[in-house]
This record gives structure tokens, sequence and C-alpha cells, in this order.
């Protein structure tokens, strides 16, 4: 019987290949908007990541109170044996000092008289170094507007937006005057190698990139960190490994007394992107709509689907009403229908899911160029949109196609099944 | 109910809840029909024909009274046994024949045999057997939409005798025919009522479908009006 219900499924271009197709579609847009919409969320939290958090970030106690303000007098010291520590415990992860700081930048004309001058936002970030992973973190080659990267020490970068207001460009020096860890004045002249521009008013504004050890020199920061940033082996942030890395490193200070300070307030914390300032909150507001635009998209589709399903048992009601006429069971009928859904359903979402995980997997190497429409955006938001490749498009596509498709076939078959046959009959004019 | 009876109705009424009220469709029914017999019922449109017939195919049942079908009374059947006894005992023919357009006219034929579960080899000859009676086993492998009118119905009535059926109920068989069709379909259901002694109970209000009948019941408003051997 079975076999016989399998070639007039087959035979039935509309109720083999249309559903099937129908049921590919659906799924097939469930996978990609799925992993797109975690991808945009993903890209937004790990742009924040790159520049500002990481996805762990190690600082003092006294600096973690204060993170807003960049104290570098609160700095972490003692920071190369730190980073051994860190890259022996963690070899998986990316650990990169940073110092974030405050300063005024001063430009001087031909006779060395004060041209222009104002406040700008630093960070100084490891440069120089062959194997260092910062300048791709701040995807700077892509960046750079005018001039080219630092390649000795006392070159810096400048915003572009800062360089116009300045009337600075390539090859220019200015005096950088500051403050240094200990609280003293210190004032370093810089050549400007090159300007860049992230496409995020908050950095365009006043953004200055100098080399680490530039800072260390001028501020007087030597084998010291404002921060440590810590990156884990994921394309995006996963909280849940995170908060692992914070567990252990929490155990690490335990065991190894030479990373403490004697001041308790001196000695390092490790936090979670999570737990820094007001992230958490963007966690939720991602998780939140992300799975707020998933549920109605599946929700949508399941409907469309259903209404598939609903009306493709719609159309089959003379059949089943010759069914019924020639002495098979109601309950057969309708678990055969049932069983045809669960066919349908299951090769549409396989066909359906294998053609989006690969559009997921194409796409997420290419990647989607929005940085033309964000040259105004005062957000931390990418330029470059991937979707996001995770576990869950490996099934999400499974639940409008078989599920919806088993809902809407057994909602056509309880009109059969829950009618009295005569008045069925008269209905299907058998 | 003796031996040779195939249908027996007693004190039948059928009634249908319409708005408010109820609509009696069926008003103190007694008829019995035999082994063998070759018989119509008739009567205009809303008379009842169709009611009776559905409660004679244990596709319904009475309100009031008693309809024993093949030795069952259809009113105390449950749904699978109602469906059990539809599968064995009875067969249907419809006026828009309702062939599964997907099948071939073998598989059409093949599906009642397929219901109880016959074995293959069983199956094919029989179903070959069936086409051969109607005339069409050439045609075996052809799909409905390729077949004119008359020989559809031809097809639905070799659906209808393949699982050799006590009673066969034919509701309208020849309305989407013409003369010449109705002729062929209705010589060869009397052939086969001949030769199997199959039952045949028809609902028409076709002339031409009376002429070949050997009784005839006339019904009208719910009522039995006449009913007269031919």
């Amino acid at each position: 019987m079975k076999r016989f219900l399998l070639k007039g499924i087959l035979k039935d271009k509309g109720r083999s290949l249309l559903p099937v197709i129908v049921v590919s579609l659906g799924a097939m847009l469930t996978v990609f908007l799925y992993s797109w919409v975690k991808g945009v969320m993903g890209d937004s939290i790990e742009m924040s990541s790159n520049f500002d958090t990481g996805d762990v970030k190690v600082v003092t106690k006294a600096y973690s109170l204060q993170e807003g303000q960049y104290p570098n007098d609160l700095a972490l010291l003692d920071v190369e044996q730190l980073l051994k520590k860190l890259k022996a415990e963690f070899p998986d992860m990316d650990w990169a000092p940073r110092i974030r700081f405050g300063a005024l930048a001063d430009f001087p004309d031909s006779l060395g008289e004060t041209r222009a001058q104002g406040p700008v936002a630093g960070w100084a970030v490891d440069l120089l170094s062959k194997d260092s992973g910062e300048p791709e973190r701040f995807n700077l080659p892509a960046a750079i507007v005018r001039g080219r990267m630092p390649e000795k020490r006392g070159e810096v970068l400048l915003a572009e937006n800062l360089a116009t207001r300045f009337d600075a460009g390539a090859g220019d020096t200015f005096t950088l005057f500051g403050t240094t860890m200990e609280g003293g004045f210190t004032f370093v002249n810089y050549t400007v190698s090159g300007t860049i521009r992230f496409g995020t008013t908050g950095l365009d504004r006043g953004a200055i990139l100098m080399d680490l050890q530039d800072a260390r020199a001028a501020f007087g920061m030597e084998d010291a960190a404002g921060e440590i940033l810590g990156f884990l082996p994921v394309f995006h942030y996963d909280d849940r490994m995170a908060q692992e890395v914070v567990s252990r490193f929490d155990t690490l200070l335990e065991s190894e007394n030479s990373l403490l300070d004697q001041d308790p307030e001196y000695s390092p914390v490790m936090l979670t992107l999570g737990r820094q300032a007001g992230m958490a909150e963007m966690l939720v507001y991602a998780e939140a709509i992300s799975g707020m635009l998933i549920f109605l998209f599946v929700l949508a589709m399941s409907i469309v689907l259903w209404n598939a399903g609903l009306l493709g048992g719609l159309r089959r009601y003379t059949e089943f009403g010759v069914r019924i006429a020639l002495g098979e069971d109601k309950g057969h009928i309708y678990r055969s229908l049932l069983w045809e859904a669960l066919m349908i359903g299951s090769i549409g979402s396989v066909v359906g899911t294998f053609v989006g995980v690969a559009l997921v997997y194409i796409f997420h190497n290419i990647g989607f160029n929005f940085s033309a429409l964000l040259q105004n955006a005062s957000i931390l938001m990418p330029g470059i949109v991937r979707p996001a490749i995770t576990p869950a498009i490996y099934y999400i596509g499974f639940i409008p196609g078989v599920v919806s498709m088993l809902l809407g076939n057994a909602l056509a078959g309880r009109g059969i099944y829950k009618r009295q046959t005569s008045r069925l009959f008269n209905e299907l004019e058998v | 109910m003796t031996d040779n009876e195939i249908v027996t109705l007693r004190d039948l009424y059928k009634r249908f809840s319409a708005g408010k009220g109820l609509l009696t469709a069926l008003r103190d029914i007694n008829l019995t029909f035999g082994k063998g017999e070759f018989s119509g019922i008739v009567g205009p449109s809303g008379s009842g024909k169709t009611t009776l017939l559905n409660i004679i195919g244990s596709l319904d049942t009475p309100t009031e009274g008693t309809a024993t079908v093949l030795g069952k009374q259809t009113g105390d059947l449950s749904q699978k046994e109602a469906a059990a006894l539809r599968n064995h005992g009875i067969g249907f023919i419809f006026q828009t024949y309702n062939l599964l357009p997907v099948y071939s006219i073998y598989e059409n034929v093949e599906f009642a045999l397929l219901l109880q579960k016959t074995p293959a080899r069983e199956r094919k000859e029989r179903v070959m057997e069936s086409l051969q009676w109607v005339g069409l086993a050439d045609r075996a492998q052809s799909r409905p939409a390729t077949l004119s009118g008359g020989e559809c119905q031809r097809v639905a009535i070799a659906r209808s005798i393949v699982k050799r059926p006590a009673l066969i109920l034919a509701d309208e068989p020849s309305a989407n025919l013409d003369s010449v069709n109705t002729h062929h379909i209705l010589k060869t259901m009397k052939q086969l009522n001949r030769e199997l002694g199959t039952t045949f109970l028809f609902s028409t209000h076709d002339e031409k479908v009376m002429q070949h009948l050997d009784r005839i019941i006339y019904l009208k408003d719910g009522s039995v009006e006449k009913d007269e051997l031919c």
C-alpha cells in the first residue's frame, strides 16, 4: 500500500515536486535568515570586542572600577610575565596588551608655533611586531585613507576627520601632551604616517593610533599596560566560553601568587565582554532582537508552509472520498496523509538546509560590504557583514519544513476525520 | 431477514438539522433487496435517493429504524466496521467516475484489492479479468485523462466489481454519458449482474437507465410512493 501511495506522490508533481520546492525554499530562507541575523548581531559584538572590550579583558581591580576613564595610573605592571602565563594557560587564544589614553595634540606651523591644537583619544597597540594580530583586528590596511601604516617607532595614524580638522597629513609632525603613569607631565613628538577612517563617528572624531612601545615610553609605562585583551578562537563571541576562561584564570591566580600584587586593588582581574560597561545589555539586546526576528521569520515561514500543507490536503478531498467509498478506514487515510507530509517535509527540509548551509558558507567567506552606507554611523557597526555559521543552521530549517507541513496536513486531515462520512461525501460531490 | 436478502430497511427515518428545525429526508422506509436484484430508486432531486443510498452504503446511519446490509445493522457499526463492510461487501459507482487521475487504469482498479491486502499475483489476475469484462484490458496502462466518459465509467465499474462485492450502489451512473454509452454500460452491468449474481442498486432519474431495471422504487419527499417490478 505504501508503495502504491509513494508511486502516486511521485507521479503527481503537484503532490511531490511542487511541495518539495516550496518546503526547500522555506527551509533555505529560514537557514539563511537565521544565519544572517546571527551574523549581523555577532559582527556588531565582534567589532566591540576587537576595538574595545576583547572577548575577555585583564585589568587591575582598581582600573576595572573606573574603566570608562582609562586610568593608566591604575594600569597592570609586570605585563610580560602575565602575558607569558596567559599564553601558556590559554594557548588557543590571542592576547593583546593595550594602553588607552587621552592627550592634547599640538600641530605646529613652519615656525614651530602652534597652528592647531585639540584633544585626542588614543589607542596604543602592537603595530610593529610581525606576528601582531592588531592591525587586522582594527582592519587597518582597509581603513587607511592617506599615507601608509607606521613602519617604525615614532610614527602614528590619525583619524581622517581629526587630520582634516588640523589640516594635517602624512609626513607632518606634531607634539602630544599627556600625563605619565605616575602623574607627571609628558610631551613627545610624533610623525603622521597616514590617516584612517573606521566609518564610525565615535572613533573617527578624534582617534590616534600608535605603537604600544611608543606609548609606554611616552607615559612612563615600561612593562605596563592599561589592559590586556583576550580573543577566543571562535568567529563570534561566546559568553559561556568566555566565562570558562575567566574561571580558569581565577584558579590560575589562586595557584600563582607571583601574579598577585601586594595591594589587592592592583591585582589582575579578568572580565568577560558581557561584564564590561554596557555590554551585558548589548548582549541581551542582540539576543532579544535576533531571537525575535528569527521567531517571526520561522513563524511566517511556518504559516506559509502550513498553508501549503493545508491546501495540498484540501485539494485531495475527492481522492479521500473515493478511498473512503472503496472501504479505506479514515484513520488509515489520515495516517497516510501524515506519512506523505513527513516524507515531503523531510526531503524538502534536507534539500533546503543543504542549499541554505551552502549559501551561508559562500557568503560567510565573501561577506556583504556595507561600508559605504556606514560612513556617518555613530555606533560601532561592522562595514562587512557575514552570515554566522552555528550548529543551529543544520536543524533550524526543519522547524518550518517538517513541523509545519505535518501540522498543515494534520489540520486538513482532521477535517475529513471529524466530519460525518455522508456529509463529507456530499461536500466532495462524490 | 432471509439468506437471500442483501438489504433490509425497516421503519427507517433520516432527519437532518436545518437551521432551528429538522428536515426529514427519509420517512418510514420499509424495503428489502434480494440477491441478484437489478433495481433502481427513482425520484426528483431532493426526494432522498442519495441519502438512502448513503445509508445502504454504510456511509450514513438512520435516525430511526434499522438498515441491515449484508447481515449487519449499519447503525450499530463503528467507523472501522463500516469501512470493512464497504471494503468487502459494497462497490460504488459515481456519476463523475472519480478515478484517481495520477494512476493508470490498472492501478485504479487494483487499489480496491490493495485495501483487501490481496496477494500480488491474484491481484493481477483479478484486475485484468475485471478490465476484460468491461472491454478495457488493452488500455490497462493508460491514464484516465486519455479515456472518454463512457470508458471512464467502465473503469469505475471494473473498480467496483474487482473485489466481487455482493452489492453495487450506482449513483446516477449515466448522468454524464450520452445514450450510446449509457446503453453500453447498462448492458455491461446487466451482464455482470447475471454472471456474478451481484445485486445492483441504482439511484437515477434517467429514463434510459430505467428501461434496463427489473424493479423501480419511486421516492417522493422521502417516502416510497411506488415499488413496482418491470
